[in-house]
Order: C-alpha cells, then structure tokens, then sequence
C-alpha cells in the first residue's frame, strides 16, 4: 500500500537521502526517450490517419484473415499452456524425482533461447525430413507450414508464463485444507478441484493473458514455421513487416496499433480479473 | 504393521503421481528440449569441417562483431538505468510512482515488431528525432544505432525488475546510518547499497545480455537488413536460412542456443545460492 507522504517528511527525506534530482531526472529522460516518445508516435501516426481509413485498413480482407489467424493461434497456445503450466508446476511444487532441476531449468529456455532459433529449430524438426514430420506424415498430419505450425510455435515461446506464475502461488499454499478434504474422504481430483484451483486461480488467469499477450506479437520463432500464405498462415505482425517494407506506414501503424491495444486490454482484464478474485477469496476465506 | 488397505491407497497414489511426473516430462521433453538436440543434430549433420567453415564465414562472424557490440553498449546502459530507477523508485517517494513503475515494465508487453514501428516512426529519416538529426547528417535507423536504441528498449525492465523489490523490502535504515555518519551519497551507494542488491543486478543483467543478444524481430525492423553490415547474429540466422545454407544457419544458430544454456546455468547457480536475488 503507498501513501503519499506529507510535504514535511517529503522535504526531510530529500536531505538525508542524496541523488533524488539525478536519478529521478535520469530515469525520467530515459523513460521519455526510450520508451514513452516512440510509443506516442505510433498515436500521433493514428492519429494522423483518421478513423475511416484506419477502419478501411483493419477491415480488408487479407487484415483480417491475419488477425484471425493470430488470435485463434493465440488462443489454443494459451489454452494448452495455462493447462499444462498447472500440470508442471503441480509436478515441480509437490513430487521429487531425479531430473526435477533440469526440468525446473528447462521451462525456462523459451525465454533465453532467440526466437529465430526456436523457430529453425521447429521447422528442422516438423518439416518433411524433421524427426517428428516423417512421424507425423505416417499418419497424415501435417504441422509445419500450417495454422498448427503457428500455434506450436506460439506455444513454445509462452510456455514459461503459464509454469512460472503458477508455481510461486503452489509453493506457498499450506497442505492443512488438503489434508482435511482427504481424511473426509475426498478423491485426489476433488481436492484438486476444490481446493488448490482456486486458491491458484488469478495467478491462472495472470500468465494466461501473459501468455496470449506474447503470442499475439511473436514474430521470429512464427513465420519460419507458418508458411506465410497470405489469407491462410500469415501473421498480424509478419503483415506489418510488409507493409514496412512497402513503406505503407499508415497501414503498418494501424495493425500494429490494433494489435498492442489488444495486448494491452487482454493485461489489463486480467489485472482487473486477478484482484477481484483476490478480493473474493479474501472475504470468503 | 501397516494395514494392506493402507498398503494398497498408498501404492495406488504412487502410481498417480509417477503417471503424472511422465506426462509432464514428456510433453516438457517434446516441446523444448527436442527442438534444442534438433538443432545440433542438423548443424553437424554434414559433419564437424563443414560446421566449423559455416561458422567461419565471414559474414556470420561480422554479425557476431555486431551482436558483440550491441551488447556491450546496451548492458551498461541498462544496469545504470535500472539503478537510477530502483534508487528513484524505492528511496523517494512521489506523485507518480506507481505510474513511472509501470511504464519501465511496458516494453514486456509490447511486440518486438510494434516496438520496431515505434522506433522507426520517431527516429527514422522522416521521423519526429529523425528528421531533425537527417539536417545535421546523422543517421539514426538503420544502423548500429538503430539496434542498440531498440535493444535498450526490449531490455529496460530486466534490471529494475530485479533490483527495485529487493531495494524496496531492504528499507533505507542501512543508507540513512551510513549518512549520518557522514559518508557521502557515492560513498553510501557503493558500500552499503551495492553490495545488497549486486546479485539481483547480475541476475537481471544476465537475463537482459539473453534478450540483447537474441533480439530478433525489433531488431530486424530498424536494422534496414544491410547485408554483411547490420546483421545481427539472429539475422544472419534467418538470412543464412532463406538463402538455403542451412548448415549455414544452423552452425550460427548452435552459438545463440550454446549462450541461452549458459544463461540458464548462471540464471539457477544464482538462484540457488542467492535466493533472494529473484
């Protein structure tokens, strides 16, 4: 909780403490020049360009097909991770076995390994001569080059927000109300889902919207994979990269802007989600 | 004596828990440690002399330069940038505070190729910054610039991440006895301060030389893809690969993944003896 202090032990503060002008004054003019003017630019460019043609842009055909294509991919990577994010880090919070630290290293390795290089990486291993694309081909499925292709990648690059957010909450549960249900008589499954669930949930919902935020914008590890069609494996953010090339900057600005505000009000549900729920299971107990 | 129905619940539960240890590691196997042994095995699969020539390559190793570069101006920029922050931040409190810390963790949230638009849009020739440095003759985009001013922006959050919590909970009673016994401010930051967060700094500087290093779809926006000259390693990755030399790209690539597992290595040992540094 802050609190906004009084002017006198602000003004106290100030002449004990040394370097509130320079490093306040440095944060800020690195703040202004590196994050906050290249983001004002993008809507001074929308600006600039006017809701009827910003609204011309975003409703053509081949757009939308790409936001399409991003979100639905988007979406089963989230969903598959958020999943599998509560299967790991139940594994790693409450079982011991040999490999355990390799695994708990492992699920971070999306996040240190370059996305252009996880993106080789998948195709080496899903096109047609790939380990897992002549398997795959035997029973006539088809990963690399397709929307499949593009959610795997997706879900590669966000695997860690779904472990990484849950497992700290896990960690700090106490096994008191577990223990209880199960002298009660309550199946692993019901504890499960009475219990633990909720207590994890708005960290579930957290690296959820995490985790469909980054696939929303991923790039380098998607369009080795996809393909690329236009209409049927091209991402929002590659249709951006070809509008810049086209030096359309108008078009590229108003995907890009749709996509960050579709990031950002995905971040800030889920922020809003998360201290609701937080609050409920405060009051509820 | 344990009663067999015991026995039995027991055995039962063990049998779960291993079903569901296999599942998960087997899916974590699969989804990432797969394509990491995939890359190796394609990198050497025309054996060692033809990996080592690829690597060889005079472009791959320009790039290499470059990536080098980029991160030794971008690292320093950043830690002290995190510090200014975090001693901002944790030692004053002010009107905004909580808005200033949010917008140090926005660039998390922004896609690399927005966050590329972004740059272009103020810097780049006909740009706001731009066009003002094009009288003056200095290029901004598309150049070593160019990739180090968007590599401080996809890199911002990490060090501040790490070091305001830790300076937050540690409380200013340290600084303030170490002030009014009169060190100065230098003094104070560097004896008392410095050594209490030194291993969060390393720990965010680790993970931010990762994403230096790796950037790719930022950096690719500003870089103009000058062949040979404004090529990232990652770059060259993709550049190598469209080009069909898959050797080529993935010997270039086996260096990015051989430095996102040291990252990891560093990232756990730090973990592990300083738990307070995450």
């Amino acid at each position: 909780m802050t609190f906004i202090m009084p002017t006198a032990t602000r003004r106290a503060n100030r002449s004990v403490m040394p370097g509130f002008g320079l490093t306040l004054g440095t944060t800020l003019l690195f703040v202004a020049l590196i994050i906050l003017l290249p983001l004002s630019a993008l809507f001074w460019q929308l600006g600039q360009l006017g809701f009827a043609d910003y609204w011309r842009i975003i409703t053509n055909p081949r757009t939308l097909a790409a936001f399409r294509v991003t979100i639905s991919a988007a979406a089963l990577a989230t969903v598959f991770n958020a999943c599998f994010g509560l299967l790991l880090a139940w594994v790693i919070v409450r079982y011991k076995f040999p490999g355990k630290r390799l695994l708990d290293a492992l699920i971070d390795l999306p996040f240190a390994l370059p996305t252009a290089v996880a993106g080789i990486a998948l195709v080496a291993l899903y096109d047609r001569n790939g380990w897992m694309g002549m398997l795959l081909s035997d029973f006539g499925i088809k990963i690399a080059y397709t929307w499949w292709g593009i959610a795997l990648a997706m879900t590669f690059t966000s695997v860690p927000f779904g472990v990484r957010t849950v497992q700290p909450v896990m960690e700090s549960l106490s096994l008191d109300l577990e223990e209880a249900a199960q002298t009660l008589g309550a199946t692993d499954f019901q504890v499960f889902r009475h219990i633990v669930f909720p207590q994890v949930f708005p960290s579930f919902i957290m690296g959820a919207s995490l985790a469909f935020a980054r696939s929303l914008g991923e790039f380098g590890a998607v369009i080795f994979i996809a393909g690329n069609m236009p209409f049927k494996t091209e991402i929002a953010s590659l249709l951006i990269m070809i509008r810049l090339d086209e030096y359309d900057f108008p078009a590229a600005s108003a995907i890009a802007g749709t996509v960050l505000a579709l990031a950002l009000l995905v971040l800030i549900l889920a922020n809003i989600a998360q201290n609701r729920a937080a609050r409920h299971m405060s009051r509820g107990g | 004596m344990v009663h067999p129905q015991v026995k039995a619940l027991r055995r039962r539960r063990s049998l779960k828990r291993a079903a569901l240890v296999l599942v998960a590691v087997a899916f974590a196997a699969l989804i990432m440690g797969l394509p990491s042994v995939a890359i190796f095995a394609r990198a050497f699969s025309e054996g060692i002399g033809v990996y080592a020539s690829g690597l060889l390559e005079p472009e791959t190793l320009h790039a290499i330069k470059l990536t080098v570069i980029t991160a030794l101006i971008a690292l320093p920029v950043n830690i002290a940038f995190g510090i200014c922050a975090a001693w901002a931040v944790t030692r004053f409190r002010f009107p905004g505070r909580r808005v200033l810390i949010t917008i140090i963790e926005l660039p998390f949230s922004i896609s690399p190729i927005v966050a590329g638009l972004c740059y272009l849009l103020v810097y780049g020739s006909t740009g706001l910054v731009g066009s003002y440095a094009d009288q003056y003759g200095i290029q901004l985009m598309f150049n070593l610039t160019g990739i180090v001013l968007v590599s401080l922006f996809v890199t911002c959050p990490f060090v501040a991440r790490e070091v305001i919590p830790l300076m937050e909970v540690a409380g200013r009673d340290q600084e303030e006895a170490a002030l009014t016994l009169g060190a100065n401010g230098w003094q104070t930051f560097l004896h008392v301060t410095l050594p209490n967060i030194r291993w969060a700094l390393l720990y965010g500087a680790i993970l931010a030389n990762a994403r230096v290093i790796g950037e790719f779809g930022a950096v690719s926006v500003v870089s103009g893809n000058i062949r040979g000259e404004t090529m990232t390693l990652p770059l060259q990755v993709q550049l190598l690969y469209d080009d069909y030399n898959v050797t080529g790209a993935f010997a270039a690539a086996t260096i990015l993944t051989v430095i996102a597992v040291i990252t990891l290595i560093l990232r756990s040992a730090i973990e592990s003896r300083h738990p307070q540094a995450h």
